[in-house]
């Protein structure tokens, strides 16, 4: 797969109440939450961010809560991939059950500016920075993790699991 | 080589005998949970792969906690829908307004979660389960729903950091403050992906009202869960709560960790963070003049019954300061009836707080006491994250519920012995 567009930059430690703040929590509407997403980083993202545009942030994204509400916002919002230093735990394995692409690669994330064009070969992991002809590996997935991307995230892989079970 | 209690509690649930950190297992779950706000997610997801049961309806928990009693329509519709999931499946432990708590104080009390266990909770904070020797984690809600269906889940075994608590603990110091010193050394990411395992003669000392407290905030450290070995208080307090049995597992003595760090715990002063993050911890003398709006006393952090004893110590014979509303929530229901037993909630009453049924309410800004535009609230609660408490221009700092009562009376953030001599 390979996903190009422009970028959206962030600090470090970007919490899933700024990126989707609990405000809004009592829906699981996408298509709402999206008109929120990232609302109390700033404020103007979501009137912003166009159909297959790129989030960078720093270390530690999706720092707090465990809401999946946070991963669906930033996609349905239709950010393609997020970049990042290093990745909450929770939001990680988030990301990757609901099909959100996501990069770790530190010197990506200290590389790319606002505004940067970028393209990612999600397969080889390999982040190519056209606006500054710069090069970054993103840490590889382990191939179990590679197998529930392929599967279109955990449920369908669950429901293969389960049919073979029945 | 030997494992730590993590890996022990993950082999096990593995069915193997060995487990290596970043080892990737499939593993057999104890306990599945759910809220308001995420079992709603995971019951769609449920519902798309159409199988008719939950692996076992004696092992998922659903608590409708946070938007509840119901702050509005769509919140109201929300907790339906865990509320119906739970009368088709035949849920046993769904626990309804009015017999409820804010899960992570009720799961325990309630005698569901034992030493030894593997439970997976959409909500962060599951890893407050720790404090009884179980292996607990936060999870999102579709891996939720994969472990309603199946009783399984991937992980991959953490590296595991060991503290070690020295000395005896100060007046006026608990379980938030220890928690609070120590995010404030390693950072909100100091411990991402790893295991936290809490040890030392001041863990021993430690109410399990303090333990739990201190594992619950072993996410803000960025960890997938927190431990502490199980001791006779554990045993205690399990004691004609648990109705069945249970593992006791314990570190090897040639264990691996990733890091070991000491603690001189003797020395550490009651601590507040400052905002935007739990690691900007100070010792509350070092923090000045800093005038508050809102106090709330409560969560899943701080809501139990020794935090209500500790703050009602302090609110004795006092009154709120007139520029502050304080709030105070018991986080169960059985904790509420306890309090209003020993005369807590009337000493609460008589200073001047509001004292509100078990719900999440304001700690996530959900409803109960959202701050304004410009205000400041001290709460015993666990993020101070921008925006956490209501607008994104207020300022949440955090403490224990010694610090947080002293405060509410003082009008600012004030040390405990500034009332209590
Ligand atoms: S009390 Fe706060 S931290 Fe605890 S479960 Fe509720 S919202 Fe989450």
């Amino acid at each position: 797969m390979i996903i190009q567009g422009k970028c959206h930059t962030f600090g470090n430690d970007i919490d899933t109440d700024a990126i989707i703040p609990a405000r809004y929590l009592n829906t699981s509407d996408p298509e709402e939450l999206a008109r929120h997403c990232m609302e109390d980083a700033d404020p103007t993202f979501a009137g912003r961010v166009q159909k297959g545009e790129i989030i960078v942030a720093g270390k530690n994204f999706g720092c707090g809560s465990s809401r999946e509400h946070a991963p669906v916002a930033i996609k349905a919002a239709g950010v393609a991939a997020v970049i990042a230093a290093s990745f909450a735990r929770i939001f990680y394995r988030n990301a990757i059950n609901i099909g959100l692409p996501i990069f770790e690669s530190p010197a990506a994330a200290a590389g790319i500016a606002a505004g940067d064009e970028v393209k990612i070969d999600a397969e080889k992991g390999e982040i190519v920075n056209l606006t500054k002809g710069e090069t970054y590996q993103a840490a590889p997935f382990p191939p179990f993790m590679q197998e529930l991307i392929a599967a279109g995230g955990l449920m369908p892989y669950v429901a293969r699991k389960v049919k073979a079970h029945v | 080589m030997g494992m730590t209690i993590t890996e022990k509690i993950l082999a096990a649930h593995a069915g193997l005998d060995h487990v290596e950190p970043g080892q990737l297992i499939n593993a057999r779950i104890d306990l599945a949970l759910g809220n308001d706000i995420t079992a709603p997610l995971a019951i769609k997801e449920f519902k798309k792969l159409g199988l008719k049961k939950v692996f076992d309806p004696e092992r998922v928990v659903l608590v409708p906690d946070h938007f509840t009693p119901a702050k509005d329509i769509k919140s109201a519709e929300q907790a339906k829908i865990l509320r119906d999931f739970a009368r088709e499946q035949g849920l046993a432990h769904y626990f309804e307004i009015g017999r409820m708590g804010i899960e992570h104080c009720l799961l325990p009390e309630a005698g569901l979660v034992g030493p030894g266990d593997l439970v997976i909770g959409a909500d962060s904070h599951t890893c407050t389960y720790g404090a009884l020797g179980a292996f607990a984690t936060g999870v999102g809600s579709t891996d939720l729903a994969a472990a309603m269906a199946t009783g399984e889940l991937w992980f991959k075994v953490p590296e595991t950091i060991l503290f070690r608590y020295h000395g005896k603990l100060k007046p006026w110091v608990g379980g938030k403050d220890l928690i609070l010193y120590t995010i404030g050394q390693i950072g909100v990411d100091g411990a991402r992906y790893m295991a936290m395992e809490f040890t030392g003669e001041a863990i021993k000392e430690l109410s399990m009202d303090g333990r739990f407290t201190m594992a619950n905030m072993a996410i803000e450290a960025g960890a997938k869960n927190g431990i502490f070995p199980v001791d006779e208080k554990t045993i205690a307090y399990i004691r004609g709560r648990l109705q069945r049995d249970y593992r006791i597992y314990q570190s090897d003595p040639d264990a691996r960790y990733a890091r070991e760090i000491d603690i001189d715990a003797g020395s550490i002063e009651p601590q507040v963070a400052l905002p935007h993050l739990p690691e900007n911890a100070r010792s509350v003398r070092e923090i000045g003049e800093i005038k508050i709006d809102q106090v709330v006393i409560g969560s899943c952090t701080n809501g139990r019954l020794e935090d209500l004893r500790v703050a009602a110590e302090i609110l004795k014979g006092q009154k709120v300061h007139p520029e502050v509303r304080l709030i105070v929530i018991p986080g169960t229901q059985k904790i509420y009836a306890e309090a209003l037993a020993e005369g807590l909630i009337s000493i609460f009453i008589e200073a001047g707080a509001a004292v509100s049924t078990p719900t999440c309410g304001p700690c996530l800004g959900g409803h109960m006491g959202i701050l304004a535009q410009g205000e400041r609230a001290l709460a015993t609660t666990n993020r101070n994250f921008v925006g956490r408490m209501g607008h994104p221009e207020s300022e949440v700092y955090l403490a224990g519920p010694a610090v947080a009562a002293a405060s509410a009376v003082k009008g600012r953030i004030a040390a405990p012995e500034e009332v209590v001599k």
